[in-house]
């Protein structure tokens, strides 16, 4: 394996990262803005806060990583990217702006009017920013962005069948993760009723994904051939992977088990990723640019792996002393906001 | 051909507008997020140490708002990383396998700040006082760290170094270290690092002097006070160390620049240096003039040749020279008072142990904390307007970067409406925090972006 490709395969594995943890973050959002109203919509957005309140900040500093590998290690496919989706990408960074202060204001907000403003904008954030990161996909893998300074076209480029597919395919993948999660939170804070409430959930935003990648495959199989391609046969065995434990996700929910669903929620997500990365090697944008060819000098990548390597050296062991304290409730100010209705 | 420049001139604008406006709000939150927490722990440390209640509550406050302005100021940084594929897709694209090192190293800085923010900050109640100290340790590390990191590429694009290119253009040998390590680093990283310093200790002293301005003059408000102005006060003379061969360094490393931010039209020995006043091409119109001064600055004798801006062609000066001169002497001037400030407070405090408590003291650090900042914006003003019309200097053109893509303006002006109103509620939420903290002796309210409140008013 090149370096080039190893880098790739770093960069893979942020894109699967924030795929998971920033999706499950997004879905969150989404599930606070169609809560609706009344006594239970608020206590379901309680959990949410509540649950991704001392993650959410290192969540998505994966899309950082994305971003930082890509121009490092592979700039001429940053900046053809970047200048062709000028659109959806700057629609994608406003929304990030609004998620993240939607969030960070609504818990402060004194007002109810206020808060609820807040919270619009979080919610409706957290379904746009993936809808137009997930366009972006698409169009790369449809062979939309040539290279060079906004040399493809600025509308179209994003707004065919398959990149919209992909956009809403990544609404609905964020909101199944984020409901399985929530599914957790909620037997972790004792509230039954909202354990169902997520489970119901979680099995609809399911069958939305599941119908929206279909619908996806017949598009990729008309406008992104050489990525079908790749996923009908080296990227197979993932893509199944990916389908059975999404399947398995769906029975352990219906029969309310209480472990497990997370792990292959989350292992549905990142086969599904690793698949379409699979599929589209060698190439970083299908048939114009190989990862050979968009590569930075040796130099460059060997300093990217060796700064990874250091990353996984300090970073993973932080990253699990975050998540372990905050599953184990070490660090959270208050006790779980649902306790009341754990019984019923 | 004029159809295609005139669109191409206003991206240009646009871009640069969204740039400096984009960066100029970062670059405050940026500051408070590398010194911040060294104060909170400061203040952490010296509540356990002494078991001094109002040094604990201070840091427990400090604490919410680095877990505000944190937020925020992420938020702020990610929009800086989108643009530099959505404004300068051709400076990425050309030297971010150059410069690109510096952000992964960077990346892994904010990652662990804000794993151990996060675990700070909503590890007041169950971890025990000490772990729960040294889980904030390593904060001020990685701010330090990650400051090196964004610093030395800005550092780089102003003594561009470490990379060969090939006769198209195409970087082909890349040598980190010498990347990392360009020679604007040792004055550049450590007069932003100061600078952070500097804002955040007068930011946060000057909320506590308008608090005892209106009354409030219990030990908590002289505590919250001192902390942040010793830390400040100590640091203003080095800063004015570092600045001063910042500028020496930069006459010699970017003559043009230095040229620019004094107004100095011709090559001469014998240079005056001007306090304020306007630029044109014949000279300094108004302004205090110190005869030789300028000479005497740059190589400690008033016969030091300083190289003029006449010594290269227009199109290679930078622009808006009166507002570069004007943003390098407030620069100075601010800095000067800082100094004078922490002389202040040191005589004072050498003769009674006690913080001067006089209204014009007050006054003083009231205002400092507005006047820092505004110091820091005409640093960043002057390296950025300075380096003009490169971005990488004297490599390649800011015009030669820009995106082609449409729709600039329409995304700057989206930027600044959002940005307004972050600000807004950023200043809202900041107050409304300090309201509660007054109106409450139990410190009970909400962290920013954190869990839910007291169960009690969550469950029904």
């Amino acid at each position: 394996m090149s370096s080039a490709d190893a880098v790739a395969g770093v960069l893979w594995i942020g894109v699967t990262a924030y795929a998971v943890f920033g999706g499950a973050d997004f879905g969150a959002g989404f599930w606070s803005l169609f809560a609706g109203r009344g006594e239970r919509a608020r206590r379901a957005r309680d959990l949410i806060g509540w649950a991704i309140g001392p993650v959410w900040e290192a969540n998505h500093v994966w899309l950082i990583f994305v971003l930082v590998v890509l121009w490092t290690g592979f700039s001429t496919a940053f900046a053809s990217i970047f200048s062709t989706l000028f659109i959806p990408l700057s629609l994608a960074a406003i929304g990030i702006v609004l998620r993240g202060s939607g969030f960070a204001f609504h818990k402060t907000a004194r007002r109810l009017a206020g808060r609820r403003v807040a919270e619009r904008l979080f919610g409706l954030s957290s379904l746009l920013t993936p809808f137009f990161l997930g366009t972006v996909l698409g169009a790369v893998a449809s062979g939309e962005v040539p290279v060079g300074n906004a040399a493809g076209d600025p509308v179209s480029s994003w707004t065919g069948p398959l990149p919209l597919l992909l956009g809403a395919l990544s609404v609905a993948v964020s909101a199944y993760l984020a409901a399985v999660f929530l599914v957790s939170d909620a037997r972790r804070a004792g509230a039954a009723d909202l354990e169902r409430y997520f489970a119901v959930r979680a099995l609809g935003a399911a069958v939305a994904a599941g119908a929206l990648a279909v619908a996806g495959i017949v598009a990729l199989r008309a406008d992104a051939r050489f990525v079908y391609g790749g996923l009908t046969s080296a990227g197979l065995p993932l893509v199944i992977v990916s389908a059975v434990c999404g399947i398995a996700v769906l029975v352990l929910l219906r029969r309310g088990a209480r472990r497990g669903a997370r792990a292959l929620a989350v292992g549905a997500v990142a086969a599904v990723v690793c698949g379409w990365g699979v599929a589209q090697h060698p190439y970083l944008l299908p048939q114009e640019l190989t990862i050979d060819a968009g590569a930075a000098p040796t130099a460059t990548l060997t300093s990217l792996l060796i700064v990874f390597g250091v990353a996984v050296v300090l970073v993973i062991p932080s990253l699990a002393l975050l998540y372990t304290l905050a599953q184990r409730d070490l660090i959270a100010e208050g006790d779980a906001p649902v306790t009341d209705r754990g019984d019923r | 051909m004029t159809q295609l420049a005139v669109p191409l001139a206003s991206t240009l604008e646009a871009a640069r507008s969204q740039m400096a406006f984009t960066l100029g709000f970062h670059i405050i939150l940026a500051s408070l997020g590398v010194a911040l927490p060294a104060l909170m722990l400061i203040a952490n440390h010296r509540g356990l140490r002494r078991d001094d209640a109002d040094a604990l509550l201070l840091a427990r406050r400090w604490s919410k708002v680095v877990a505000v302005t944190f937020a925020v100021g992420a938020v702020t940084g990610t929009v800086l990383s989108f643009e530099f594929g959505l404004l300068w897709p051709e400076f990425t694209g050309r030297f971010g396998e150059v410069f690109g090192v510096l952000f992964a190293i960077e990346g892994i800085f904010f990652f662990l700040e804000a794993i151990f923010v996060a675990i700070y900050i909503f590890g007041w109640e169950r971890l025990s006082p000490w772990t729960h100290f040294w889980s904030g340790v390593p904060i001020p590390f990685c701010g330090l760290g990650g400051a090196f990191s964004v610093v030395a590429v800005n550092s780089w694009m102003n003594q561009p170094q470490g990379y060969t290119m090939s006769s198209g253009g195409e970087v082909t040998d890349v040598d980190p270290l010498k990347v990392i390590f360009n020679p604007a680093v040792p004055y550049e990283v450590p007069h932003m690092i100061l600078a952070a310093y500097l804002v955040t200790g007068f930011l946060v002293a000057s909320v506590y002097a308008v608090g005892m301005l209106r009354g409030r003059r219990d030990r908590y408000h002289r505590l919250g006070l001192l902390i942040p102005l010793t830390v400040a006060c100590a640091l203003a003379p080095v800063q004015f160390a570092v600045g001063d061969s910042a500028a020496r360094a930069i006459a010699k490393d970017q003559p043009i620049k230095f040229a620019a931010m004094e107004c100095v039209q011709t090559t001469a020995t014998h240079v005056t240096e001007y306090i304020y006043g306007r630029c044109t091409s014949e000279g300094v119109k108004g302004g205090v003039g110190i005869p030789g001064f300028d000479s005497f600055l740059v190589g400690f004798s008033t016969d030091t040749e300083v190289i003029g801006l006449d010594t290269v062609p227009a199109e290679d000066r930078p622009p808006a020279n009166t507002m570069l001169h004007w943003a390098f002497d407030t620069m100075v001037g601010i800095g000067s008072a800082m100094i004078a400030l922490g002389l202040w407070l040191g005589v004072v405090w050498w003769r009674r142990r006690e913080i001067p408590q006089t209204k014009w003291f007050l006054r003083a650090v009231a205002i400092s904390g507005v006047a820092a900042v505004v110091a820091l914006e005409c640093g960043w003003i002057v390296t950025e307007v300075g380096r003009q019309p490169w971005i990488v200097y004297e490599v390649m053109r800011t015009e030669d970067a820009v995106t082609q893509a449409d729709g600039v303006w329409v995304t700057f002006a989206l930027v600044v409406g959002l940005y307004v109103v972050l600000g807004a509620a950023l200043a809202i939420t900041l107050r409304a925090m300090a309201r509660r903290w007054r109106a409450a002796a139990e410190d009970d309210s909400e962290v920013p972006y954190g869990p839910s409140g007291p169960p009690a008013e969550v469950a029904r």
